[in-house]
């Protein structure tokens, strides 16, 4: 890094600045440098990189896509907790493919130790400890000759100056933040960290708008002090499935931890009803909007008072601690409270609390400001991911973070973002939804979210998005190679079971009988036996003595591609129809005051989001399809 | 915007001259093609050159001919939208127009959005720049006005209808996401019977609308009454009657009716149009048998049939096989010339509806009448308004949908749910439900104007107790 020292004061001269290490600054801070950016990242605690300071695991509903879409981009999430996991299970499993998803218990110190070594082995990488309180803005002339403000640099608590030539915002939950438990207020970000106090200004002088968000996270309590006989025993899968496309399965076949299940009562109820009126969040201190998925027990209790129990997982947070995680039990009451509340569970009577439960609130991005690159529209070259865009989630985190970091990078090198549609992955959907909607809550990613979720599939992830980690440089020919060679097999398999038919002879009727199904009263191809609800690839292994030897995530495929092809047909033409919207451009210096004809509402919203394409316009809320006919003419005409 | 195909009734609606339907799109051609056929009732629209015009007829799915036409073809890019178009001119009036319309639009075209032909011209750069503005300009007033009129037509009570239906669908999908967002909390163990039964439901409400649609237009349009009978019976003399004037040929000789009398007559708040016909038998006669025909046709097409027979004759074979014909009709027999007196069993009201219904043939009204004397006159009347004013309509929901893009959007709607059911039956994984749910509310949504994607997110977090 080349340095300059000058009165009091040190400057660097670097690349790319990423402020915070958590999901969104790791992932961000690796792609960089891998894409050959000479990368500071800050962190106010070297301790912290990739910190879990909520629940022990990675992965879950949708959150498992985001985290296997990643990894084909060439990100590193995956590989990380394939390294650290302690408990894995396949969510969904007796649903469609669709909706599989890999979730696993993280040991969380291992996790972020593991992540750290990652980040000091990576070269051209700097760490730097300490907090950003500025960023440097100039305003300079664009192609164009318009003035526009680019970012030049941050400035530390410290004095010193770091210029570079993008940034990237990841500070998670630590902007501005406080905490609170019952009455007790700290200003510090999670678990006691520091928080930022300083960046959220100098922010808001060059014009960023910010808001407040606020979660929470439940109590930890002593392992030793709870009786785990009282309670339903969780066991991990077998066998165990990795994260990454590059973890050989037989590497990470181990002894797995358990997780226990347990229930809040009337009883549970009772305490936090007649204590509403101490909690944060009900007397009203709490301004944030807090996140609908990841409710506290009060709201619980307060929101379904009909239901007479509420699910409580009780998860291990490592193997070298004690520390047991209560997954669906966060609160902001006060610690009196809590330890009342807790012991009403069953084997919690006696339960010791290392660490209460807390509510945190933080400042993070208004919507309407970013561009699906996640750059700001106002501030060239500055990025933002994770919690600062009002995303809630580790995994939400380091998608953002891995597509800020290629798309600053790209920026430097005046190569065209890379933006992936909704249509193409569940990031693409978070992306577009952080950038187009006004999101008035963390957001989480829901699979109701993907419209086209049975082509966004877990499984095929690589299949997906290999080839745009390759073209990027985040993925080695090597790993490229494989998902080609994959993709080849999966195409000629299915081919030759669509060309391959059999006819109603007797040992083929006697096999259907066996396996109750309709005998064959014409030919039949071996793909549209294994349509049948009631036979599979496997089943009819009998009837094709000719079936080449395939590995068995080819196999998963060709299975799939053939059972679901129907509605995986009606997708794809949907999909179709969508493209062309995505497709038609809207220009960035759109005057929406000259389209005539637009309805205030949709014009005020347009001039808001300035959507990148028409598809992105129609997404917006308060713009109407004729919104749409108008600004597609207006296109058409100028 | 999508180049899906569309189509409208592109002339006035009223009861004169010609109408045209125009079709545009690349199914423009196959859907008309699975409509019309030739004089020699072959399909074959898609071997005709562009900018031809054909004599044919447009015939519904199951093959009755709703009416000849003319078909113009104008193939991409040499039309007004720059796409396929098809243009069929039919005889105009409203029935014929609707008729035609909603066979194409069951055969896969959607219904054209106000201004839509001009937009998508516009868009393909078939209209000059210069018009931009007035283009923009008329989409959006027409598309305005087209929301204030549907909203108007929405109503208190039918607004209310869609909602709940939507409320149902939507909690149905939001139980299925929440579950497969949460599977550690919400299960869908025996849900599968559940859905069946709430989709049972929710496709006869949007059954008994779609119904209602044909029956609204029945009220708004008039009801399209056949007079049936065996010959002399007294077909002319009804009409007469309800005319309050001498339209038809009176006679005693049978078979003087030859052509088709067509009245329109008011019974306080709807409307008759009737038509006499030749009395139905079995004749040689060529001239007429083209009358018997046709009156078979259009007792098809009725809504309403009223089979008039000679009480003072005996009831035989040839009277059953045509009232056989009523019984999934609206209809009415008539035991007619009362004022003469008879002993035999036909002029009883009771002893015909004992036989009839041991017989099981007709189950309905039955009435003595005398065309003389005016014996039952009234009281068919009022059968006749409250067999379609408090009959079904009151029944279902007191609703009805008069919108044509309303009953299109309920068509899709219920073709989504009919693919929901199979996927149940069929027994593949719940997450795909979801799929035809999701449409489904979405065609519901159209009409109501709601957002669907944030609904079904709020739905989910307000319906259900998940998260960690």
């Amino acid at each position: 890094m080349e340095t300059i020292y000058s009165n009091k004061q040190t400057e660097y001269i670097t690349d790319v600045c990423v402020i915070g290490a958590g999901h969104a600054g790791c992932e961000a801070a690796l792609a960089c440098t891998r894409l050959g950016m000479e990368t500071v990242i800050f962190t106010v605690s070297i301790e912290s990189i990739a910190l879990m300071p909520c629940n022990p695991n990675i992965g879950g509903t949708s959150k498992g896509h985001l985290v296997r879409e990643l990894d084909a981009l060439g990100g590193e999430m995956g590989k990380n907790i394939d390294k650290t996991f302690i408990q894995s299970r396949m969510l969904n499993a007796s649903k469609g493919p669709a909706v599989h998803s890999l979730r696993a218990q993280a040991d969380k110190s291992e996790y972020t130790r593991s992540m750290r070594k990652v980040l000091e082995n990576q070269e051209n990488l700097i760490i730097k400890q300490g907090e950003v309180c500025e960023i440097i803005t100039e305003d300079l002339p664009d192609n164009t000759g318009n003035y526009k403000k680019k970012i030049t640099g941050v400035k530390t608590y410290t004095g010193t100056i770091y210029h570079c030539k993008a940034a990237i915002l990841a500070t998670g939950t630590y902007l501005s933040a406080r905490c609170l438990c019952g009455e007790a207020i700290t200003y510090t970000g999670p678990n006691g960290l520091q928080a930022a106090n300083h960046l959220s200004k100098s922010l808001e002088e060059s014009g960023v708008n910010l808001r407040r968000f606020k979660t929470g996270t439940p109590a930890r309590m002593d392992g030793r002090s709870l009786d785990y006989s009282k309670m339903e025993v969780q066991k991990g899968d077998e066998p165990i499935i990795p994260f990454s496309y590059s973890t050989d399965p037989a590497t990470i076949q181990k002894e797995q931890v358990n997780c226990y299940l347990t229930y809040t009562n009337e009883k549970t109820h009772e305490i936090i009803r007649n204590n509403l009126d101490r909690s944060p969040i009900y007397a009203g201190v709490i301004e944030g909007t807090g996140p609908r998925y990841c409710p506290s027990i009060e709201d619980k209790v307060v929101k379904f008072s009909d239901k007479d129990r509420h699910q409580i997982f009780i998860e291990p947070e490592g193997l070298y601690t004690n520390e047991m995680y209560l997954s669906g039990m966060s609160s902001s009451l006060p610690e009196d409270v809590q330890i009342q509340m807790y012991r009403t569970l069953p084997g919690l009577e006696n339960c010791v609390m290392v660490r209460n439960a807390y509510a945190i609130e933080y400042d993070c991005l208004c919507p309407g400001q970013l561009k699906l690159s996640l750059e700001l529209m106002d501030i060239s070259g500055l990025f933002c991911a994770g919690q600062f865009n009002g995303s809630s989630g580790y995994e939400e985190a380091a998608a953002q973070g891995l597509m800020a970091g290629i798309n600053a990078s790209r920026k430097i090198k005046d190569l065209d973002p890379v933006i992936l549609d909704r249509s193409q992955a569940y990031i693409g959907v978070l992306i577009d939804d952080l950038v187009t909607k006004d999101n008035n809550e963390p957001y989480r990613m829901m699979t109701s979210r993907a419209e086209y979720r049975l082509i966004l599939r877990q499984d095929n992830a690589d299949l997906r998005l290999r080839s745009i980690g390759y073209e990027v440089g985040l993925v080695s020919k090597e790993d490229y190679q494989k998902t080609c060679e994959k993709k080849e097999m999966i195409e000629s398999e299915i081919k030759r079971l669509n060309s391959v038919s059999i006819g109603g002879k007797e040992y083929v009727q006697e096999f259907l009988a066996k396996h109750d199904s309709a005998p064959l009263k014409t030919a039949f191809t071996l793909a549209e036996l294994i349509c049948r609800p009631e036979l599979s690839y496997e089943t009819i292994k009998e009837l094709d003595p000719d079936r080449p030897d395939l590995p068995e995530n080819v196999i998963e495929q060709v299975e799939i591609e053939i059972k679901y092809q129907g509605y995986i047909e009606r997708q794809t033409s949907q999909i179709d129809d969508f493209k062309k919207n995505e497709k038609k451009k809207i220009p960035d210096d759109l005057d929406y005051d000259k389209v005539e004809s637009l309805r205030i509402e949709a014009r005020q919203k347009l001039k808001k989001f300035r959507p990148a394409n028409i598809g992105q316009a129609s997404r917006i809320s308060g713009v109407s399809p004729s919104d749409i006919a108008v600004l597609l003419v207006y296109l058409t005409k100028h | 915007m999508n180049n899906d195909t569309i189509a409208s009734i592109s002339t006035a609606l009223s009861e004169s001259g010609i109408g045209i339907i125009r079709i545009s799109g690349g199914e423009s051609i196959s859907i008309a093609d699975k409509l019309f056929t030739d004089k020699h009732g072959d399909h074959n629209l898609k071997n005709y050159k562009s900018h031809t015009i054909h004599y044919g007829f447009i015939k519904d799915p199951s093959d009755n001919t709703i009416d000849e036409v003319m078909i113009s073809i104008m193939k991409a890019p040499h039309s007004y939208t720059k796409e396929d178009v098809v243009e069929i001119n039919c005889h105009g009036g409203i029935r014929v127009c609707r008729n035609i319309l909603d066979i194409v639009l069951k055969t896969g075209a959607r219904i054209a959005e106000p201004g839509e032909f001009t937009k998508r011209a516009f868009l393909n750069g078939r209209l000059d720049l210069t018009r931009a503005e007035a283009v923009m300009d008329t989409i959006r007033a027409t598309s305005d006005m087209a929301l204030k009129e549907s909203v108007k037509q929405l109503g208190g009570n039918l607004y209310d209808l869609l909602n709940n239906i939507c409320s149902s669908i939507l909690y149905e999908i939001a139980h299925i996401e929440a579950a497969l967002d949460d599977p550690d909390s919400i299960s869908l163990d025996g849900y599968d019977n559940e859905l069946l039964s709430k989709i049972g439901q929710i496709s006869n409400d949007i059954e008994k609308l779609i119904k209602s649609y044909d029956e609204g237009r029945v009220i708004s349009e008039g009801i399209k009454t056949v007079i049936l009978g065996s010959p002399n019976a007294g077909k002319s003399s009804l009409l007469n009657i309800l005319l309050n004037e001498d339209r038809a040929i009176v006679t005693n000789i049978p078979g003087t009716t030859r052509d088709m009398l067509t009245e329109k007559v008011r019974l306080d708040d709807i409307t008759l149009i009737l038509t006499d016909t030749a009395g139905i038998r079995n004749t040689d006669d060529p001239i007429e048998h083209i009358g018997v025909d046709k009156a078979k046709q259009i007792a098809g097409e009725a809504d309403l049939i009223i089979y008039i027979y000679d009480s003072t004759s005996d009831f035989n074979i040839e009277d059953e096989s045509v009232i056989k014909l009523l019984q999934n009709k609206k209809s009415i027999v008539i035991l007619n010339k009362s004022d003469i007196r008879t002993d035999n069993n036909s002029s009883d009201p009771v002893k015909v509806k004992e036989l009839l219904g041991t017989k099981q043939i007709y189950p309905g009204e039955i009435l003595p009448t005398s065309m003389i004397t005016g014996e039952g006159i009234p009281v068919l009347k009022k059968i006749i308004r409250d067999m379609f004013i408090k009959g079904d309509l009151e029944a279902d929901h007191g609703v009805i949908i008069t919108n044509l893009r309303h009953v299109d959007l309920l068509r899709k709607a219920s073709d989504s749910l009919k693919r929901v059911k199979s996927s149940v039956e069929s027994g593949v994984s719940e997450d795909l439900y979801c799929i035809d749910l999701t449409d489904a509310y979405r065609y519901l949504a159209q009409i109501t104007g709601s957002e669907v994607s944030e609904d079904i997110v709020n739905e989910i977090f307000s319906k259900f107790c998940m998260g960690k």
